[in-house]
């Protein structure tokens, strides 16, 4: 996994709640079996018309805001099915940070076992960049995940985040859950020998 | 970071039934950090597998505990002519990519396309006696929590969670919040799970119970049978709940005994035992509990484009005031989609598709509860139905109980199983701009194919609308 320590970066705004898994990519795109090509098909849906031609006032379409490396969505981002794929989706188009007041629950782990890093903010402030980024869209953000903080650089606001001690260390490092695990092999043949059976 | 050998709580608190079965698999505590958690039971699919069998390969590992894994194609499926080859290159593919994983890690429990214990993944699993109470239980796929209708921990996991667990039967999870729902007195006749899940989440909204693992309660629950359980589970993950769960009691043991794959003779007397003691302490505290009255729910469905958008079938869609000001642009965004206004009633609405079948309601139970309503009666000429049971053991019941000749004669085909329109991978795609009455979970943009319009409901308001062509009382 990629090392993850500060970003400064626009900001793809996507004022939208609920934003389900199925927006982001759908199960018809979901056939392939590797990790590559889903950037494409991100925001399918939203993004391209019937004939495959791009909608135009669909936000990634728009020159305004291309190759910001920070999602901006509205609460409770990645709802619905646990497909992985919407994460590389993310990733694969080019975004590092998804920020948010709310995520869902899978969608964030999976995004973090990515190097995505998703930002909860409060919907104040969340409120404050989506009325900042609409009105200047050169608009950056910086994510100190060291610090944990998320700075508006436009008026240096700035908001402590959470994520957990050990997440973070992933990140910082470039570590996967699937390195840890393996490290603990002998435990796992431990508990297997002693556990009564459930 | 340290592992840290997990020890008992100190306190004498009560627990809960989470609690209960995760302390029981706890191997190691990351300081600071999730649990390390042993996985009893892993199903595993097409869509959501390869990439983490080519995560082995790069990694040159093998399975660790192949028998603790059974694996199923049901989501890129077709649900006609599945003795021929699959049209579609690409899911073609797909599946022939699941096969060699099954061959080249040795997994002995492959159930492909045809197989007599083949089906969707949620259903196979308690039918043949792979989900057990106690149990921790993962898949690739959100749906996951039905299984913790039998008191098992079981929730969906991402790809590279179904890596970490083929390749060390274990996970990294951090421990979730608790919730109780309980429900009480009596649901009302022509009432069903279906109906309590979707009232539930329109109360809840679909992210009101994220970060929880919920546990159901109550009379009207007790009541449930193990299918109607499976289905009010299933439904936990749209509030946005890690998963959901119901002590196993005499209901659960009665479907579990038997089956292929759960335990026998000794073994069973031992584990009875066991899951006897699987319930919530009278004392155990819970972060947060709700409660409703079964009585008051009546049919429902949804109007909108998320599960939390759902009501009863005698309601209006809510005014536009009524919708708090930052969820107003996603509201209209979300009539707008469905073609409905605000205010707007549903009752003697015509819709154009029905989809019976799904992990959530492609049961036996649900079958006959179809059948039942639509004997002796028509389907409505205008309106196209796809019969899809949840595995060949249901689609094998249905024709042994008679369902099937009531079904044909009411003018229904019965097609293969497999999770077919529910997400739309395969050829059941629902053209856009048409209304489908769907038992499925999700009715989100595009769900049943680009533009369809799904409103959710349970198998009765199905067959009713399937008969009337309208959405109607059943």
């Amino acid at each position: 996994m990629e090392k993850f320590s500060t970003l400064t970066s626009t900001v793809l705004p996507l004022p939208i709640e609920n934003v389900d898994t199925d927006q982001i990519i759908p199960a018809r795109f979901l056939k392939a079996t590797d990790k590559k090509g889903f950037g494409n098909n991100l925001f399918a849906d939203w993004r391209y018309n019937n004939d495959g031609s791009p909608k135009k006032d669909f936000v990634l379409n728009t020159p305004l805001y291309a190759g910001s490396k920070i999602l901006l969505a509205g609460k409770n981002f990645g709802s619905g099915s646990s497909r992985e794929h919407a994460a590389w989706a993310i990733v694969g188009y080019g975004f590092k940070v998804v920020v948010s007041s709310f995520f869902a629950d899978i969608f964030k782990n999976n995004a973090l076992n990515n190097g995505l890093l998703p930002v909860v903010i409060s919907p104040a402030f969340l409120a404050e960049i989506f009325a900042a980024v609409s009105k200047n869209p050169q608009t950056t953000l910086t994510v100190n995940l060291q610090e944990q903080t998320l700075t508006n650089n436009l008026d240096g606001k700035s908001e402590l985040f959470e994520i957990n001690p050990y997440k973070k260390d992933c990140l910082l490092r470039g570590l996967d859950d699937i390195d840890y695990l393996l490290s603990r092999k002998e435990l796992i043949e431990q508990y297997e020998k002693e556990r009564f059976k459930y | 970071m340290k592992p840290t050998q997990q020890t008992k709580p100190l306190s004498t608190q009560g627990k809960t039934l989470f609690d209960k079965i995760w302390d029981a698999h706890v191997v190691s505590s990351v300081e600071n950090g999730p649990t390390q958690l042993y996985i009893d039971r892993h199903f595993c699919h097409e869509v959501t597998s390869p990439q983490a069998f080519n995560g082995l390969r790069a990694r040159g590992l093998r399975v660790l505990r192949p028998d603790q894994t059974t694996m199923t194609a049901d989501h890129n499926t077709p649900t006609l002519h599945q003795d021929k080859p699959v049209k579609d290159p690409v899911s073609r593919h797909q599946l022939d990519t699941f096969a060699q994983n099954a061959s080249d890690f040795s997994m002995p429990l492959f159930y492909p396309l045809g197989h007599e214990k083949n089906g969707v993944v949620h259903i196979i699993g308690p039918e043949n006696g792979f989900t057990q109470p106690g149990m921790t239980i993962v898949c690739g796929d959100s749906h996951t929590s039905t299984h913790g209708a039998f008191g098992a921990i079981a929730f969906g996991i991402g790809t590279s969670e179904v890596e970490m667990v083929l390749a060390t039967q274990c996970i990294l999870q951090s421990r979730p919040k608790t919730m109780r729902i309980t429900f009480d007195g009596k649901l009302r006749p022509g009432v069903t799970s279906k109906d309590l899940a979707l009232y539930m989440i329109a109360e809840l909204t679909t992210g009101g119970a994220t970060g929880y693992f919920v546990e159901y309660a109550g009379e009207a629950i007790r009541k449930l049978s193990m299918e109607a359980r499976m289905t009010l589970c299933n439904l936990s993950i749209e509030m946005g709940a890690r998963g959901g769960m119901i002590a196993p009691d005499e209901t659960t043991f009665a479907y579990v005994k038997g089956r292929e794959f759960a335990p026998k003779g000794e073994e069973w007397e031992r584990k009875l035992a066991y899951w006897r003691t699987l319930k919530s302490d009278d004392d155990a505290v819970f972060d947060k509990e709700l409660r409703f009255d079964a009585a008051r729910i009546s049919p429902m469905i949804t109007y909108g484009t998320n599960p939390g958008m759902g009501m009863s079938i005698y309601e209006s869609i809510p005014a536009l005031e009524d919708v708090d000001e930052a969820g107003r642009i996603s509201f209209k965004k979300s009539l707008d989609y469905m073609g409905f206004r605000p205010g707007e009633k549903l009752l003697g609405k015509p819709i154009d598709y029905v989809f019976l079948g799904s992990c959530t309601n492609g049961r036996i139970e649900d079958f006959r509860l179809f059948a039942n309503y639509v004997k002796g009666k028509k389907k409505a000429s205008a309106v196209t139905a796809w019969l899809v049971p949840g595995s060949w053991k249901v689609r094998k019941q249905i024709e042994e109980e008679g369902l099937l000749d009531i079904l044909t004669e009411a003018g229904f085909e019965l097609r293969q199983p497999g999770c077919s329109a529910c997400l739309a991978m395969n050829d059941d795609k629902v053209p856009a701009g048409k209304y489908a009455v769907s038992t499925s979970n999700r009715n989100f943009e595009g769900r049943q194919g680009p533009g369809a319009r799904t409103i959710l409901a349970g198998p009765l308001v199905a067959a009713a609308a399937a008969v009337s062509g309208v959405i109607c009382e059943p």
